[in-house]
């Protein structure tokens, strides 16, 4: 760990922090207006991300937020490499729709390769440009010029001069050039190093001022109180029922949207469970004990082949062997520590909405379609909330808050319960997967063939629950993500093919949840190769290498197996007593084009009871150029341990009509004493582009512990979450 | 406006007069006394998030009503750990080993912990885990703050 000093240089006399553009940051101080000064917001300008103060300080405007996961302290180690400015001149106004560019959700691990690397262009963009002006300044050739700390000077010495100095109002008022050179990798100083999180000490403190602390003067609080059935039709309220409520302001109902706003958050909370309504009934869901008989029926809207090599239907048949498997994974909800939360205030017509969403540029055009305002008229603000891993509750927040500030003509505040997080928000869709391979005579994959049963749509807008409930304009398509990812293999067999049955609906309302279809697809397909290999009575790493050319893959593969100490066999270890122990492999080319991550599961499994403890994971990953190698190994132990979790424990479960796994007993994740051991082996790359860190390590979870299992027992799990019931059944099939 | 009932919060009196003598104490710290240590997690006392200490003991404050709180009794929060402007070893801890990623846990993990540590400054690896078992963490910062609690033991 480095720790950086960051301010091992005071650069200038007088800090007052002047910015070009005033609005930044967070807090009370710009709660003033749905609009702000104007500033270019666009990604074709240099201003659209950057602005210079005249002492030397840059304000970094990013589309892409931290939602938990340290990327704030990455883009400005980005930046401050980039303009060759000191850390801690260098501060990021993150995901204000007034402010920020729209670098699109934050999601799919792409903060950094791609929203990073638009910053790291824009601010290589400024510096040339700053070199120029310098030039012309100083009467010198820009070439023999050089930039250190904020100050422009000549190579072999002499007088320099400030950045601050050079621009007029702060302002570059130039286009982001693709050709500008970025700084050689050589030189970095910043890049590729272990800074300490910028916001760490903050929140160890208690001073971190989450989107859950944030206040506004005359603010009121609001709780909803959503149908007892998904689809119920609200008949009446008995405003009677909370009178005696002290602090109750106001019940407003808007068809089926019912809410409580009141002086307290107490007050709120007590009227939302105290308020008598009367509800129709509705039985919208399918019978949980058959959800994968209805999914196997549910109307096929489209195909989409997403590999097909050679030709895999007509080679199945043939000499060899032939598998066939189904895994399913079943539905998962997002689980932030803390619920969706929001702030909205409408003023004079003007929307103005706090909120943790990963995406407040699309959540600004829901919130105007929904009120029926104009764009210009509504504004999102970023603030983090609690760690984020989708397309959680936080946008159906806003939409409740915005509705409640409407109906009070106050700023209100919604603070979803943990039921209403749990019951609410969009899930992680079922999925079902039926897989066929066949092996030929020396044991080579010569056909595989796979088909995957998962929602229609893509990634988009999540309808808010808000807008349906009241009937107001919302979308009607689902979106649960591109959950076709990783449905391919990253394999060289010669006949392959791989299609994805896009489904007309899914049980609950679906969206993405961290390596969303990736995580679940590579379960299916790396659990199913590991089927393949010990039919063929061959080793799992031996395996995976006959049918890789890819040097990134081969080296991941090899340097996880080192790690592990991997012992060469075939799988499964032949072993009495009452506790298994065996050990799984996994590999994922994310997306197939990125990300390289390989993984040793080691397991446990007791025999009398079905329970699988997971002891260790070694991991090695891939991901290119590293900014921060302390944040992507921080992100990696995230992936593994909660991708454990979801894989040992998690599913939804829900009657006729709604969700009933509505607090953390009936959805049980993962506790401190069942957390692996985790060892990391990292491969950078720094002359490589920078990929996405946030999600890949999640894909390979599963399936690892699955081939451990496995390994460890002869029992091939095929169904997650492996609960014990799963296992000993698989045991008893051994 | 109810009663004004008094309160010794990390060191301070303090009165407040909740509409409700039931309101749970987690409400009263954000709301009227504007801390942002303790947190709303679940509200049922399943997660940790809003952990304080009541004399000395981890407490959670979502499912303590203030009526539950005795005269005198003391209570601290995340903010009042520091003691003189010293971070507390497990705060200088948990930055030293990173631990975290949201934060939003981290309030209950150090506040647990420091309850532990006042108790037994040398726990085992397996009574760290033991003691933290009931505070949740979604992000998977679980390693990261073992090693913190360790960290800031050993400086014990
Ligand atoms: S908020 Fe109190 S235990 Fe979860
Ligand atoms: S660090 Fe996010 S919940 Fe623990």
């Amino acid at each position: 760990m480095v720790a950086m000093n960051l301010s091992r240089r005071a650069l200038l006399k007088g800090s007052a922090l002047v910015v070009g553009f005033a609005l930044s940051g967070q807090g009370p101080a710009h709660a003033a207006s749905a609009t702000a000064p104007s500033k270019p917001v666009s990604p074709e300008e240099v201003d659209a991300f950057l602005a210079l103060s005249r002492d030397g300080f840059a304000t970094i405007y990013s589309g892409k937020v931290d939602l938990g996961t340290g990327v704030r302290t990455a883009l400005i180690q980005m930046a401050a490499e980039e303009l060759d400015l000191p850390l801690d001149h260098v501060t990021l106004v993150q995901g204000d729709t007034a402010l920020t560019p729209d670098q699109g959700p934050t999601y799919g691990s792409l903060s950094i390769q791609n929203g990073g690397m638009q910053i790291r262009l824009a601010c290589a963009t400024a510096r040339r440009q700053i070199l120029t002006l310098a030039a012309e300044r100083l009467g010198r050739k820009r070439e023999d010029l050089e930039t250190e700390a904020g100050i422009v000077r000549p190579k072999g010495g002499g007088e320099g001069v400030a950045y601050g100095e050079l621009l007029k109002d702060g302002r570059f008022s130039l286009k982001v050039d693709k050709e500008a050179a970025p700084k050689d990798p050589g030189s970095y100083t910043l890049v590729g190093r272990s800074v300490q999180r910028l916001d760490i000490p903050e929140k160890i403190a208690g001073r971190f001022a989450y989107m859950q602390d944030f206040r506004l003067p005359g603010m009121l609080h609001g709780r909803v109180v959503r149908p007892p059935a998904i689809g119920a039709q609200l008949q009446s309220v008995d405003e009677t029922s909370v009178r005696d409520v002290p602090g109750l302001i106001r019940i407003v109902r808007e068809g089926n949207f019912l809410g409580i706003v009141a002086r307290t958050e107490w007050a709120a909370i007590k009227a939302a469970r105290q308020v008598q309504a009367r509800w129709s009934e509705a039985e919208e869901l399918p019978d949980q004990a058959r959800l994968w008989e209805h999914v196997r029926g549910t109307r096929i809207v489209k195909d989409d082949v997403t590999m097909n090599v050679g030709d895999a239907v007509g080679s199945l048949p043939g000499e060899g062997r032939i598998l066939k498997a189904t895994y399913d994974f079943a539905i998962q909800t997002h689980g932030s520590i803390g619920p969706s939360c929001a702030v909205a205030m409408l003023s004079e017509g003007k929307l103005s909405v706090w909120t943790a969403s990963q995406m407040t540029h699309a959540l600004r055009k829901q919130l105007a379609a929904m009120m029926g305002l104009p764009l210009d008229d509504v504004r999102c603000i970023y603030i983090e909330g609690s760690g984020c891993y989708g397309r959680n509750g936080h946008e159906d927040a806003a939409g409740d808050a915005a509705l409640l500030a409407r109906a009070v003509g106050h700023p209100v505040r919604v603070q979803w319960s943990r039921a209403d997080e749990h019951g609410w928000d969009p899930k992680g869709p079922p999925t079902l997967i039926d897989l066929s391979a066949r092996l030929d005579g020396e044991g080579n994959v010569a056909a595989w063939a796979s088909e995957f049963f998962i929602p229609d749509g893509a990634a988009g807008n999540v309808p808010l629950v808000a807008a349906s409930l009241a009937g107001l304009p919302h979308e009607t398509n689902n979106a649960p993500g591109n959950i076709i990812h990783n449905s391919g293999v990253p394999y060289a067999f010669p006949n392959v093919r791989t299609v994805c049955h896009r489904l007309a609906e899914t049980p609950l309302r679906p969206s993405w949840i961290r390596t969303p279809g990736r995580m679940q697809n590579t379960f299916a397909n790396e659990s199913f190769l590991d089927e393949l290999a010990a039919a063929a009575g061959v080793d799992p790493l031996e395996f995976r290498l006959r049918s890789l050319s890819d040097e990134r893959g081969i080296t991941v593969l090899r340097r996880a197996a080192a790690l592990a100490n991997w012992d060469s066999r075939p799988s499964p270890r032949q072993q009495e007593g009452e506790i298994l122990r065996g050990r799984g492999l996994s590999y994922v080319k994310y997306e197939l084009y990125r990300t390289y991550v390989a993984a040793v599961a080691e397991v446990e499994v007791e025999r009398r009871t079905g329970a699988i403890r997971v002891t260790r994971f070694c991991v090695a990953q891939d991901c290119g150029q590293i900014i921060n190698p302390d944040g992507v190994r921080n992100q990696i132990e995230g992936n593994i341990i909660q991708t454990v979790s979801r894989t040992l424990k998690e599913e939804v479960t829900f009657d006729r009509s709604r969700v009933t796994s509505l607090d953390w007993e009936s959805y049980p994740i993962l506790t401190f004493p069942e957390v692996p051991e985790i060892a990391i082996d990292l491969i950078d790359r720094p002359r490589d582009k920078p990929w996405g860190a946030g999600e890949p390590s999640a894909a390979i979870v599963s399936s690892a512990i699955s081939n451990a299992v496995f390994d460890a027992s002869g029992a091939r799990l095929r169904s997650a979450p492996f609960t014990p019931d799963k296992v000993k059944a698989g045991l008893q099939r051994t | 406006m109810g009663k004004p009932i008094s309160l010794s919060v990390n060191g301070r009196a303090v009165t407040v007069s909740p509409d409700d003598p039931d309101t749970p104490l987690l409400y009263v710290l954000r709301n009227e006394l504007e801390l942002r240590g303790p947190r709303f997690g679940c509200g049922l006392g399943q997660c940790g998030a809003c952990t304080v200490h009541v004399d000395g003991q981890a407490v959670r404050s979502c499912t303590t009503p203030l009526s539950a709180l005795q005269p005198g009794q003391k209570v601290v929060t995340l903010e009042g750990l520091a003691t003189s402007g010293t971070p507390h070893p497990l705060q200088a801890a948990f930055v030293e080993e990173q631990a975290a990623q949201c934060g939003y846990c981290i309030n209950g993990m150090i506040m647990q912990s420091a309850a532990l540590l006042a108790q037994n400054p040398k726990p085992s690896r397996a009574e760290i885990l033991q003691a933290l078992a009931g505070n949740l963490c979604r992000c998977g910062t679980h390693l990261r703050i073992v090693r913190a609690v360790e960290r800031a033991s050993a400086s014990l």
